[in-house]
């Protein structure tokens, strides 16, 4: 209800100046500036990928060749390593690191919280975020999480061993179970529950801003897919970071406090009758996957709404069913919450919810085809660019097709008895959340560069970068599927005995596909670097694309479009249509309205 | 680039299908009389996905191949897909949902004679002790039944892994406990689950079983194998610095093989 007290409240609100700041701290650090704080995210995000990369290769070396000497290695770890070789514990660390850090710090922190942050006000025709010192927390927030976590390699005893799902009792009962499960578990807990929290300041925003900061005319049924899907993330985001938080409270309390949450009566770990009694190692398998499922879509659905809208702009044409595309990515957020069980059919939980979860989860595949057909029927009769950014959204429809059809496997209660917990998974969750959600971002950056540093990424670069990337990415997880079908288990340190001896030539293979893929990854670095200064200067609209984003100054002013408010007279997907500018007509464009 | 692009899906699509087809690495075989079931089920998966993979990968290169822009195309006009999006949308729908019905209902059957229906009346119930990093396996012994349980009293040291308490417990004396799971071919078999610590898995590949240990619950299993051999028991739920070693063996003997080893071990 608008009274006429709340219509006067937002005249006065509409009024304020949104002033530049003028100090440097202001500007570059504890920045109020949603574009300011998105360029934070994204390089947080670029770190944390750096590290978890290296982390991969580590892994990797390992895996493919047991008896091989890392290089340095000992000089860093002159126990975990000694001579070269890592232990086993130091290769579960490393893994844990690794999953942890792509999970929480570059697959949510950069599709999401990165470009969402950015472009999400500019595409709705805000001047901020609709609460600009909440949205600065959420980034400093999130960057003391990532301190935290980053400070587990440091602690003594290393950092935590159990894996990115941190599986009670193993991670809850201290350090009798084993080395990693001291203070660096004890972190990893207070990292994650840490970075709960500027998710949640980070998804209010999104919401808020999407509902209540959109210019004159753009209604929501005009927004961008990529708005439409940061928004759809957030209010997944906001229900799941909420049950992510308390679960990890209540698991540094099981470490810290002597409370039993996640600990049951009678165990003996370490010749030591543990002093814990009544809790559910199963509790803490709910309330994760209560979060953990709906996190995969928190990666992926970004990449949803970006490479569409991205793909949109190359085609020159709009794209088939733009509302059932994003009635799909809404089904897709709303099926994640009934679907969680499908990672516990073997938890021992009861089996008769085994068809409850997998029904659900199965019927995903429905509104996952429908999108991944809508997008391969908008090229039909396409005059399809091809840009760096164009290609990687090729790719990410490339792979999430394998990702998503090896999900199909998994979802079956009868066929996951076989596969669960083997390397056909970990090919599986690689392709549909790590490297489909990496194409997505690879796409945004350059498609978004030449907006947010107002210069050019080399398309030559972008270009290798993309084919080479999309070679070595099957080189690694296509062969994970086979490596699982015959019973390779994960998270096993190393195959050195008689056991699983046959699959060690693809493990070498895996692993030079990862070096390669790594090493190409250099050329993005190079470009990205190279580019932000070197870069040919880029207009207001190199693309001649249609949404708001492109009718303001690149990079975009404080306020984003100067000191006029855009209005919107048409949506988003006005291309191949005759316009003063060439085959599109802009968002902000009042010709016929 | 966009026929460079095409040209590198199709060739993935095709070797990457042609390496399951060709059964480069496969599955061990079956020994296990539910196991046919997982292998169907599976079999019906790997046909319908692989015909949809093949088919969504080679039209997504033939798309991009074949509607490239640039120069050439400038003065061609772009087409809408013939029909729109409505009967692509309903097809799918209805494809998919067939699929996934017809997928669901007979899984279900698997999944239930796995872990729906009870035990067979008649099997051999072993207890099993999943720790950091072994597993242990109890038979009832001659007098057919188990000693009770109790974790204060398990200690590695004196190989008491169950926490038996043979001085107060008649039923615990002739307990026999094993380090590997021998079986007798054929005959149905019920194992109970604990776990001494944290969580651990029972996975025996050549059996397509599965099962999860969790602590604080004893979690039923039940299968029958059908060859004689050695086969391994893996560990798939991380557990620890050791999980990668721990590992187990599955002893399939003959009925008879399998009364002179029991014989044996109670003699010890």
């Amino acid at each position: 209800m608008t009274t006429p007290q709340v219509r006067e409240t937002k005249a006065k609100i509409a009024e304020l100046k949104h002033e530049a700041p003028t100090s440097f701290w202001r500007k570059n650090v504890f920045s109020l500036d949603h574009k300011m704080i998105g360029k934070q995210y994204l390089g947080l995000a670029l770190v944390a990928v750096t590290v978890g990369m290296i982390l991969s290769w580590l892994m990797r070396l390992h895996l493919g060749f047991p008896k091989f000497a890392i290089p340095g290695l000992s000089a860093v770890y002159p126990n975990g390593a000694a001579g070269g070789v890592m232990t086993p514990e130091l290769y579960l660390s490393l893994m844990t690191m690794h999953g942890t850090i792509m999970v929480f710090f570059v697959l949510t922190t950069a599709p999401f919280a990165g470009f969402g942050n950015y472009f999400l006000p500019i595409q709705v025709g805000a001047e901020d975020m609709a609460f600009p010192r909440f949205n600065m927390m959420s980034f400093w927030v999130t960057f003391v999480a990532f301190l935290v976590l980053v400070a587990a390699f440091f602690v003594p005893q290393g950092a935590p061993i159990s894996g990115w799902t941190a599986y009670t009792p193993l991670s809850a009962v201290g350090k009798d179970a084993g080395p990693g499960q001291g203070l660096g578990q004890t972190l990893w807990g207070l990292s994650i529950a840490i970075f709960c929290i500027g998710q949640l300041l980070g998804s209010l925003n999104f919401i808020a801003t999407t509902l209540d900061l959109r210019t004159k005319g753009m209604t929501l049924a005009r927004m961008p897919y990529s708005t439409w899907a940061w928004f759809i993330t957030s209010v997944i985001g906001l229900i799941a970071f909420a049950v992510l938080l308390p679960a990890c409270l209540l698991l540094v309390l099981d470490r810290v406090a002597g409370t039993s949450f996640f600990i049951p009566a009678g165990l003996v770990i370490s010749d030591r009758l543990q002093p814990h009694s009544g809790g559910s190692p199963l509790l803490w398998q709910h309330l994760f996957w209560f979060f953990g499922h709906p996190e995969v879509y928190i990666a992926i659905l970004p990449g949803f709404g970006i490479i569409s809208h991205i793909l949109a702009a190359h085609i020159r044409k709009p794209l088939l069913g733009p509302r059932v595309l994003i009635g799909c990515m809404a089904a897709i957020g709303f099926l994640s919450y009934i679907v969680w069980g499908h990672h516990m059919f073997l938890s021992g939980m009861n089996p008769n919810s085994a068809m409850l979860f997998s029904v659900p989860t199965l019927i995903i595949t429905i509104p996952a085809t429908i999108a991944t057909l809508l997008w391969i029927g908008s090229l039909y009769g396409a005059k399809l660019r091809f840009t760096a950014a164009s290609l990687f959204c090729l790719g990410f429809i490339s792979v999430f097709v394998s990702g998503g059809i090896s999900g199909f496997f998994l979802a079956q209660p009868s066929i996951d008895i076989y596969l669960h917990g083997t390397y056909f998974v970990v090919g599986h969750f690689h392709f549909v959340m790590g490297v489909a959600a990496m194409f997505g971002i690879f796409a945004g950056t350059y498609f978004w560069f030449p907006k947010m540093f107002g210069r050019f990424m080399n398309e030559t670069l972008g270009k290798w970068h993309f084919a080479l990337t999309l070679i070595g990415v099957y080189g690694i997880f296509m062969p994970m599927h086979y490596l699982g079908l015959a019973g390779n288990v994960r998270r096993y340190a190393a195959f050195t005995d008689d056991y699983m001896q046959s699959a060690q030539p693809l493990h070498a293979f895996i692993t030079i596909a990862a070096l390669f893929t790594g090493a190409v990854q250099l050329l993005f670095f190079i470009n990205l670097i190279y580019s932000r200064f070197r870069g040919p200067a880029a207009p207001e609209n190199p693309w001649q694309a249609t949404t708001l984003e492109w009718s303001t100054a690149s990079p975009p002013p404080h306020n984003n479009f100067g000191d006029r408010h855009p209005v919107v007279y048409r949506g988003p997907d006005e291309y191949g249509v005759k316009g003063p500018e060439g085959d599109y007509l802009m968002q902000t464009d009042p010709t016929g309205a | 680039m966009g026929k460079l692009f095409a040209a590198i899906v199709a060739v993935i699509a095709v070797v990457s299908t042609a390496i399951f087809v060709k059964h480069l690495w496969w599955m061990p075989p079956d020994i296990s009389v539910l196991g046919e079931g997982i292998d169907h089920q599976l079999m019906e998966t790997m046909t319908a996905s692989g015909v949809l993979f093949v088919a969504a990968q080679l039209t997504l290169a033939w798309f991009v191949w074949r509607w490239a822009g640039g120069p050439g195309a400038e003065g061609r006009s772009i087409k809408q897909f013939p029909g729109g999006p409505t009967p692509m949308v309903v097809i799918a729908t209805v494809l998919v949902g067939i699929e996934v019905l017809t997928l669901s209902l007979v899984g279900s059957k698997v999944w239930a004679g796995m872990y729906l229906a009870p035990a067979d009346p008649g099997s051999l119930r072993i207890d099993v002790q999943a720790e950091q990093f072994a597993y242990y396996f109890r038979y009832a012994g001659p007098d057919g039944r188990f000693g009770g349980l109790h974790p204060d009293l398990i200690d590695d040291a004196s190989s008491n892994f169950f926490g038996l308490d043979p001085a107060n417990d008649t039923t615990a004396r002739d307990d026999i406990v094993s380090s590997s799971l021998v079986v007798p071919v054929n005959k149905p078999i019920l194992l109970t689950m604990h776990a001494k610590d944290v969580g651990h898995s029972f996975y025996v590949p050549a059996l397509r079983i599965q099962q999860d240990f969790v602590p604080g619950l004893v979690i039923p299993l039940h299968f029958t194998a059908t060859t004689p051999g050695k086969y391994e028991i893996v560990c798939t739920q991380l557990c620890g610095l050791g999980h990668y070693n721990m590992r187990a063996y599955l002893e399939v003997k003959t009925q008879a093989d399998y009364d002179e080893w029991l014989k044996s071990q109670a003699a010890q």
